[in-house]
C-alpha cells in the first residue's frame, strides 16, 4: 500500500478547500406576489405559475 | 457503446423502469396531475402523450397496444372514453411539465406532470383563501 511520505499541514488542507464554494441560486421575483422564487418554477409562496394558480392554498407548504 | 441509444435509464434496470413508467402513466391518467422528479417527468410526458394519441383512435388494435402500457382496465376505459375525446382537436402536447422546486433529503429537482386540461379543484381553494384573507385583515 502506498503511504504519505510527508506530514500534511492544516494550512495545506485548508488551501485546497478554498475552492469548495456554494453557488447562490438564481432567484427572480414572482410576477404575482413579488417574493423571491426560482426561475421557471412554481412560486412556493403563492402557488402561481405562468399567470395562473397552479397549487391550491391547502396544498402549499408553510 | 451507447451510440444513438436514446433510452433514459433513470438509474434502474429495464424491468423496474418499465413497471415504474407504466404505474406512473396510470396514475397520471387517473389523477390528472402527479408530482415526480424532473428526469422521470420528462420520460413520463413522452409516454403519456403517446398513450393519448393511441386513445384517439378507438380500435381493438389500438386498445391492445395501449393496454400493454396501461395494465388497468378501468384506466384504459377512461382513456378511450373520457380523456382522449377531450383532446380530439389538439395535435400532440396533451401534457405539461411544471417545475416544482427541490426535494428535501436528496435535493432532487421535482416537477408536476399534468394533463393540459387539468384544473385544480377551485371550490376548495377559494374557501381556504377567503379564510386566510380574513385572518390577514
Amino acid at each position: 500500500m502506498s503511504l504519505p511520505k510527508r506530514r500534511h499541514s492544516h494550512t495545506r488542507g485548508a488551501k485546497r478547500r478554498t475552492h469548495w464554494k456554494l453557488n447562490k441560486p438564481n432567484l427572480t421575483n414572482c410576477p404575482n406576489c413579488s417574493q423571491k422564487k426560482l426561475s421557471h418554477h412554481v412560486c412556493p409562496h403563492c402557488g402561481h405559475y405562468d399567470g395562473r394558480r397552479v397549487i391550491l392554498e391547502s396544498k402549499l407548504k408553510s | 457503446m451507447r451510440h444513438r441509444k436514446t433510452v433514459k435509464k433513470l438509474g434502474v434496470k429495464k424491468n423496474h423502469r418499465q413497471a415504474m413508467m407504466r404505474n406512473m402513466v396510470v396514475s397520471l391518467l387517473d389523477h390528472g396531475r402527479i408530482t415526480t422528479t424532473h428526469a422521470r417527468a420528462k420520460v413520463l410526458k413522452s409516454l403519456a402523450d403517446k398513450m393519448i394519441t393511441l386513445g384517439k383512435n378507438d380500435t381493438v388494435f389500438s386498445r391492445r397496444v395501449a393496454g400493454k402500457t396501461i395494465q388497468n382496465r378501468e384506466t384504459l376505459k377512461k382513456l378511450f372514453h373520457q380523456i382522449a375525446p377531450e383532446f380530439a382537436d389538439r395535435n400532440g402536447g396533451y401534457t405539461r411539465i411544471i417545475r416544482a422546486g427541490i426535494r428535501r433529503g436528496d435535493n432532487a429537482a421535482l416537477s408536476m406532470v399534468e394533463l393540459v386540461n387539468y384544473e385544480p379543484k377551485v371550490a376548495e381553494s377559494d374557501e381556504k383563501e377567503k379564510k386566510s384573507e380574513e385572518k390577514k385583515k
